[in-house]
């Protein structure tokens, strides 16, 4: 598929990865993006990528290491991961998990309390334990997705931003070419890795991809004193110490939404800080004094059962659908070159992702959403 | 297996927030004059009013410059908290007529938050005001709140700029006024508008040797009567000039020198060419505002609940165009910067990677990196301060952009060649001041909230191994880390 194009709309990090990707095999590449590239859930998550429940898992650890210098720009990416159990049924749950990863061949350690407080300083003598992953990491979300872009523009990709896509021209059973208000982008093939619009977009060829949207949230404090780890989480939060020192960290109950096909109407982050900034200083009680400098919302999309949906359609045929299900940011060295091989080769070279396709929803009830309680507040 | 549901996500925010502690009918936020005068019309009205203000705020706030541009120049007496309070009581006799109004009146109590639903979020019980002094945090709940925040002090940067003793006026005056506790002697101030001319006024009267002004226009921009006082008092306005650069020791500033050459000996820089209403909590409510170049930046413009008044809805119109008047220093200040000057104190962000869009300095710069720069940014889009907050770290330090927020959308319209106003207003996050985690921290939270809280959505399928699914331990996986959603 060398010099054909393709177009890519959503320029979120599945959607930047996919086109970096497919610029590396030659393919002349558009990204379009309603806005700034990264601006929604894709820059504003907590850059964890030890995604050990994805097929996409293996490469996704195999390429993090690698992604400064494919890039050439820099991501921040660490490896490694501590979770620190602060109750004893947390405790429980992550011994539970440990015992998965040795049995699945993933290196972990368990800690105890004191060890716990070695390896990571900012903690106290409060906790039960820890597990510590040999594997897995972080990366610097904002600064990832733009080392994407930046990426795909060293290969010959294009950029559009600002450029809301409006619908698709179809003939032959393909979709031609995808429009913006100002523009047609004349096309081989299409992605369409728009987050929590993909429905409605879809909806315009006639494909039902059910995805609801809903807000979550993360805190930032001022820098501490760097750690040796910087990813360490657990007391169900998650989050990472950035190479600056500062800590950031979300989690906790989400606000299920409607989303229409501008996009959200906005992220508003809400008093759920507080119960954030309680945790994070159970969890690091040697940083509670430090200040709180910011909050944040993302708006993320979910499949009904919370998978990723990565498929190349039968019809139209050269279209390839892409929600990571609000698991996308660590996945997407690993989710990219999936879409890269369904768009070029129809399959993926590396994994089987059979368990991702939009036709395991083909028999989903139509109040899938009602029945799982995931509405909006009417 | 069979899974069935039950209709309700467990792990959503349905239902789990706290109710605000208390209610009130009216909050004014802020304890100046404006809001003081808002309070006790209210009170004498009927309402139940409270009253808050952050002031007198913690020495180690005031270190970093919050909520104003102290520039290191507090005495020790700004660390006495009781000295503090009885100094704004004494400097505000109509807090005491609040009170016997019937005001509630919580100093040292800063508003970090105001939360509404709307757009994006239908969980909250009601509207509330955050609230927290030096012990915890609180919510609120209001039927109208009266914003009365005031003005900050608009800071510039040249070269020596990010040492003790470059300030802004607003902090000098309360300095000066309020606490009896500036720390200099021999104050330089930059500016000849009426902030400028006051302030220089002022601090002569106090028995602070004001060793001229510097004005970057042809001539003194301030009205004919503060121009002449201050020719009175014998300060000298060097017009035309700006200053090149500032050099000290280990107690901060002890001389600047002018764009002329000279140097002149001083232990303060005044930067007194302008200031922002404070408009921080509007904005981090997503309320709207407006640019008034007359009336010294973004202004709220019509959030319902929310009334402005004082300095924070806008400087008084007095004819003067405070962008068009902040952009001439930005200019000529630029025009002087090396590129090691800094813009960022908190992240020390320098002008040129700034405007080369450059990662901090403890990340690798590899050639592709390097290549890249505002100019490659500026092809994909227009400017956008949180896009080059992102990428360089300027604005995301513990000061929260209140040094370098205007400077950074300054300098990128003259670097992008628009207008200040084309330039998108970097975004205002609560909590609108630093609050320590333990602080901020909701300890007794609702036992719904704990009840909800998963580390992510909680949906079982979501992290089951992939290896493991349609075995045994599918099950066991969901047992053992969740409990709703399916019966």
């Amino acid at each position: 598929m060398s010099g054909s194009e393709v177009v890519i709309v959503g320029g979120g990090v599945t959607g930047l990865s996919a086109g970096w990707w497919l610029a590396r095999s030659g393919v002349k590449v558009t990204v379009l993006d309603k806005f700034i590239v990264g601006w929604e859930a894709s820059g504003r998550n907590g850059g964890g990528a030890s995604h050990y429940a994805s097929p996409l898992f293996d490469e996704e650890q195999r390429l993090w290491p690698q992604m400064d210098e494919l890039l050439g720009y820099p991501t921040e990416h660490q490896k490694g991961r501590i979770l620190i159990a602060m109750t004893e049924r947390q405790w429980e749950q992550y011994r539970f998990i440990a015992e998965r990863h040795t049995r699945l061949n993933h290196p972990v350690e368990l800690l105890d309390v004191k060890q716990v407080q070695e390896a990571v300083p900012l903690a106290g003598d409060n906790s039960f334990g820890g597990v510590h992953y040999k594997f897995g990491g972080h990366a610097n979300p904002q600064r990832s997705v733009q080392a994407y872009a930046w990426a795909l523009q060293d290969l010959g990709g294009k950029i559009v931003q600002h450029s809301p896509v409006t619908g698709f021209e179809t003939a032959g059973g393909k979709v031609t070419a995808v429009k913006t208000a100002n523009a047609t982008y004349g096309c081989d093939a299409v992605v369409v890795a728009a987050g929590p619009q993909i429905p409605q977009l879809m909806a315009q060829l006639g494909v039902n991809v059910p995805l609801a949207a809903a807000r979550a949230e993360m805190i930032i404090t001022e820098p501490a004193p760097m750690m040796p780890l910087g990813g360490v989480d657990g007391h169900k939060i998650y989050g990472r110490q950035t190479l600056r020192g500062n800590l950031a960290y979300g989690g906790g109950p989400h606000e299920w939404l409607d989303v229409d096909a501008t996009g959200p109407a906005a992220r508003p982050s809400t008093p759920l800080a507080r119960n954030l900034a309680k945790r994070l200083a159970e969890l690091l009680p040697k940083a509670a004094h430090l200040n709180v400098i910011r909050s944040w919302a993302g708006i993320i999309e979910n499949s009904p059962d919370g998978r990723p949906i990565i498929d190349r359609l039968t019809s139209p045929d050269n279209v390839v659908v892409a929600s990571m299900s609000s698991v996308g940011f660590g996945l997407s060295p690993a989710s990219g070159h999936a879409i890269r091989d369904l768009v070029i080769d129809g399959k993926c070279s590396f994994a089987d992702i059979d368990i991702l396709k939009l036709s395991r929803f083909d028999n989903l009830e139509s109040d899938w959403r009602e029945k799982r309680g995931w509405m909006p507040i009417s | 297996m069979e899974l069935n549901f039950t209709g309700t996500d467990i792990c959503a925010i349905n239902g789990t927030r706290s109710a605000p502690e208390t209610h009130y009918d009216i909050v004014v936020v802020g304890a100046g004059p404006s809001g003081i005068a808002a309070a006790i019309d209210a009170a004498k009205a009927g309402a139940k009013v409270l009253l808050v203000d952050e002031n007198p705020v913690s020495g180690a706030l005031m270190g970093n410059d919050i909520p104003l541009y102290f520039g290191g120049r507090m005495t020790a007496a700004t660390q006495n908290t009781e000295r503090m309070l009885e100094a704004i009581f004494m400097s505000m006799p109509a807090l005491e007529t609040a009170m016997d109004a019937g005001v509630e009146l919580l100093l040292g109590t800063t508003a970090w938050g105001v939360y509404r639903n709307g757009p994006g979020v239908a969980s909250l019980p009601q509207q509330v005001v955050g609230l927290a002094d030096s012990e915890r945090s609180w919510l609120v709940g209001f039927d109208k709140i009266v914003l009365a925040t005031g003005a900050r002090d608009l800071a510039m940067s040249f070269p020596g700029w990010n040492q003790p003793g470059v300030m802004g006026a607003a902090a000098l005056q309360m300095l000066l006024t309020r606490y009896e506790a500036f720390a200099g002697q021999r104050i330089l101030v930059l500016g000849s508008h009426d902030l400028a001319l006051e302030t220089a006024l002022l601090a002569q009267a106090r028995g602070i040797d004001v060793v001229g002004l510097i004005e970057v226009r042809d001539a003194p921009q301030g009205h004919s009567e503060l121009v002449a006082k201050v020719a009175a008092a014998g300060i000298a306005i060097h017009c035309g000039h700006t200053i090149a650069s500032a050099t000290g020791g280990i107690n901060g500033i002890e001389s600047a020198t002018l764009s002329t050459g000279d140097v002149i000996a001083c232990d303060t820089i005044c930067v007194a060419i302008g200031l922002i209403p404070s408009i921080e909590l509007v904005d981090a409510m997503h309320g709207p505002r407006a640019l008034n170049a007359m009336r010294g930046g973004y202004i709220p413009a019509g959030e319902p609940s929310v009334t402005a008044v004082g300095d924070c809805a806008g400087l008084a119109d007095c004819g003067f165009d405070h962008i068009a008047y902040r952009m001439d220093w930005m200019r000529a200040l630029s025009d002087i910067s090396a590129d090691d000057t800094i813009i960022c104190q908190c992240e020390e962000v320098t002008r040129a990677d700034l405007i080369g869009v450059q990662p901090p300095n403890y990340l690798s710069r590899p050639a592709p990196m390097c290549a890249r720069s505002l100019d490659t940014l500026l092809k994909d889009g227009p400017a956008n301060p949180d896009q080059i907050k992102r990428l360089t770290r300027a604005g995301m330090g513990v000061c929260q952009g209140r040094r370098c927020r205007d400077q950074v959308a300054m300098l990128l319209a003259i670097e992008a060649d628009k207008p200040f106003g084309s330039i998108p207003l970097a975004s205002h996050r609560a909590p609108v001041r630093p609050l320590p985690l333990k602080i901020l921290a909701e300890w007794d939270e609702p036992t719904e909230m704990e009840a909800a809280w998963d580390v992510w959505f909680g949906i079982p399928t979501q992290w089951v191994p992939v290896e493991d699914l349609n075995t045994p331990y599918q099950d066991e996986h969901r047992q053992m880390l969740y409990t709703g959603m399916y019966t």
